[in-house]
């Protein structure tokens, strides 16, 4: 509250004083936010013998990152984070290059279909999910039969990128068009003029100014997808071809008596996100500013 | 879509030529495509098995039900009303606590409080995380041998039951709900609170305007816009809820809510379409959020 005004000396000494109130207050509860997530951590260092023993807040006997080796060696981490990987960033690729077409073409050419398309994409972006989880598992066996391969898209990497694209476009598309259209139109006019077909126009004029806004859109596509897990329980029949997070239900049910190894592998699981937004925490919220929603 | 692009305005249709006009339906159609076929061709065709019987086999069993899966919703189904008060709860929750407990903590966080870029992190945190991993780090909190246990001295062999006990659960599932919904909405408004002039509010505190009187009077007029779409995430969060509760109990039957009966109708009981009927309930429930948020966002392509 520095306004650089004088005010009266009663005045500012009331503004300290609840200042300093409301800080420790959102100190206190920041403590509290924090709290499950260092508790969860603290966890995964102890071995499950030491809890069962000594009680849930004994002093520690034994700290090290056993946990974290087991949950590597015994929990397969590794597979999944790969499947993961595999998943995730073509999903994003595929996203954000399909958003920045439909939003390249409906801000720099006047067709009249233009806000119908934008509509298809955004309203597509807002429907419940779960309205589509029949039809698209049975299509997807469907295509699979019809081309001789059950498994092309059901049970396959590809199907899932494919639905993960198909339900993330939306919002790219709605954050890259609104981006588009603070590029001043002279552009586009002096590209078209000098004679760049519209795949140059594209690629070598309006997609290197987006890059901002792509780089921000990347990081939080990245934390959606990374994170998402239902459609993998959906799509998904075999365990070793699961993500991380799907897996992590399984192993849920599967380890409930060693919770210390579930701890390490629950933070194995959240740690590629939580560095992300550390390390990309400009980009991240600039991506959410510029959609400024997500359902 | 071709017939389409053959209307654009005089200039386009001048200077767009043979391999131009491909390029731009190839921009346009592809990913119009996917989106038809993934999104909105499930959407009709839920829409329509919600009408029907169906084991989900062979397409040649499918029977015309007519109303009936609503009607059996409606009337043989007292988790349909569990569900329907849950997600009100939820709702209300959310609305009266959780939204402005998110804007008052962007407020505060705006103005510049010692250390409020620090405490945007923290609070911003758990939206990072995915349900699956939220889900195990509150079970560490109230399973036996979590943290809340031992607070109330009870170890492993004589804990109680938290999750199952249905006088508390309600507001620990809200709790813990609520943990990743107030972070969300406290950077939304934050986005938006960077864009309201400071001189604003300078005036006002020379006039002697008490904090909570520049928050009223100045802050909130100010951000309307950005006050309805939180208003309507909130709308549609809470009708959508699900996957916190699902990750917790795997079933609906302690804590239903719409979206868990329609995920769990389409996983479990196939043979009446009921899920898909859930679904078409929790669509029309949310249509009126939808049109407003889209309202608002194509404001000015409308006109």
């Amino acid at each position: 509250m520095s306004t650089g005004v004088v005010q009266s000396a009663e005045y500012r000494n009331n503004q300290k004083r609840k200042d300093f109130f409301i800080t420790t207050f959102i100190g206190i509860f920041a403590f509290v936010w924090i709290f499950p997530i260092l508790w969860t951590v603290w966890t995964s260092l102890r071995p499950y013998n030491d809890i069962i023993s000594y009680g849930i807040f004994s002093w520690p006997r034994h700290l090290n990152f056993n946990n974290y080796v087991n949950a590597i060696r015994e929990m397969h981490i590794g597979i999944y984070l790969t499947n993961s990987l595999i998943v995730t960033i073509p999903s994003v690729i595929l996203t954000l290059f399909f958003g920045s077409l439909i939003a390249f073409v409906v801000t720099r050419y006047q067709f009249k279909f233009n806000l119908w398309l934008l509509l298809l994409f955004t309203a597509g972006n807002m429907l419940p999910i779960v309205l589509t989880y029949i039809p698209v598992f049975w299509m997807f066996l469907w295509v699979g039969d019809l081309l001789g391969n059950r498994n092309l898209l059901y049970n396959n990497y590809g199907g899932l990128i494919l639905v993960h694209v198909g339900f993330q476009v939306g919002f790219a598309t709605f954050v890259l068009s609104s981006y588009m259209k603070t590029i001043p139109k002279e552009i586009s006019e002096s590209a078209t003029i000098d004679g760049a077909n519209v795949f140059r126009h594209y690629w070598n004029v309006i997609l290197p100014l987006l890059r901002p806004a792509l780089a921000a859109l990347s990081v939080l596509m990245t934390t959606w997808i990374y994170n998402e897990f239902f459609w993998a329980l959906v799509l998904m029949s075999d365990d070793s071809k699961r993500p991380i997070t799907s897996a992590l239900r399984r192993l849920q049910g599967q380890y409930v008596t060693d919770f210390n190894l579930l701890a390490a592998g629950a933070i194995i699981a959240a740690s590629p996100t939580v560095i992300m937004f550390f390390v990309l925490r400009k980009q991240f919220i600039a991506g959410l500013t510029l959609g400024s929603t997500k359902g | 879509m071709k017939t389409a692009v053959t209307i654009p305005k005089n200039r386009n249709r001048r200077s767009l030529s043979k391999t131009d006009r491909f390029t731009l339906s190839a921009f346009v159609g592809i990913p119009s495509l996917l989106q038809i076929i993934l999104l909105w061709v499930p959407a009709v065709v839920t829409i329509i098995l919600s009408f029907t019987y169906w084991d989900g086999i062979r397409l040649k069993d499918i029977h015309w039900a007519g109303i009936q899966n609503y009607k059996n919703i409606f009337f043989n189904n007292p988790i349909f009303y569990q569900a329907l008060k849950n997600n009100a709860i939820w709702l209300a929750f959310f609305l009266l606590i959780a939204t402005p407990l998110g804007v008052l903590l962007a407020y505060q966080i705006d103005r510049g409080i010692k250390g409020h870029a620090f405490y945007e992190s923290i609070y911003y945190l758990p939206v990072v995380l995915s349900l699956a991993v939220i889900g195990i780090i509150w079970n560490f909190m109230f399973q036996p041998g979590g943290f809340v246990q031992g607070v109330m001295g009870r170890d492993i062999g004589h804990a109680i039951s938290i999750w199952g006990n249905s006088k508390i659960n309600t507001w620990v599932i809200l709790g813990v709900a609520s943990w990743r919904h107030i972070g969300y909405i406290m950077l939304l408004y934050l986005s938006g609170l960077k864009s309201v002039d400071p001189a604003l509010k300078e005036a006002a505190a020379i006039d002697g305007a008490t904090d909570w009187e520049i928050f009223r009077k100045i802050i909130l007029p100010t951000m309307q816009p950005v006050n309805i779409i939180i208003l309507v995430i909130t709308l549609i969060e809470s009708l959508r809820a699900f996957d916190l509760v699902y990750i917790i109990y795997g079933s609906p039957t302690v804590f239903p809510l719409l979206n868990l009966l329609v995920f769990q109708n389409f996983a479990g009981q196939g043979i009446s379409m009921k899920g898909a009927a859930y679904a078409v309930i929790l669509l029309l429930l949310c249509i009126i959020p939808i049109i407003t948020y889209l309202r608002i966002v194509f404001k000015e392509d409308l006109k």
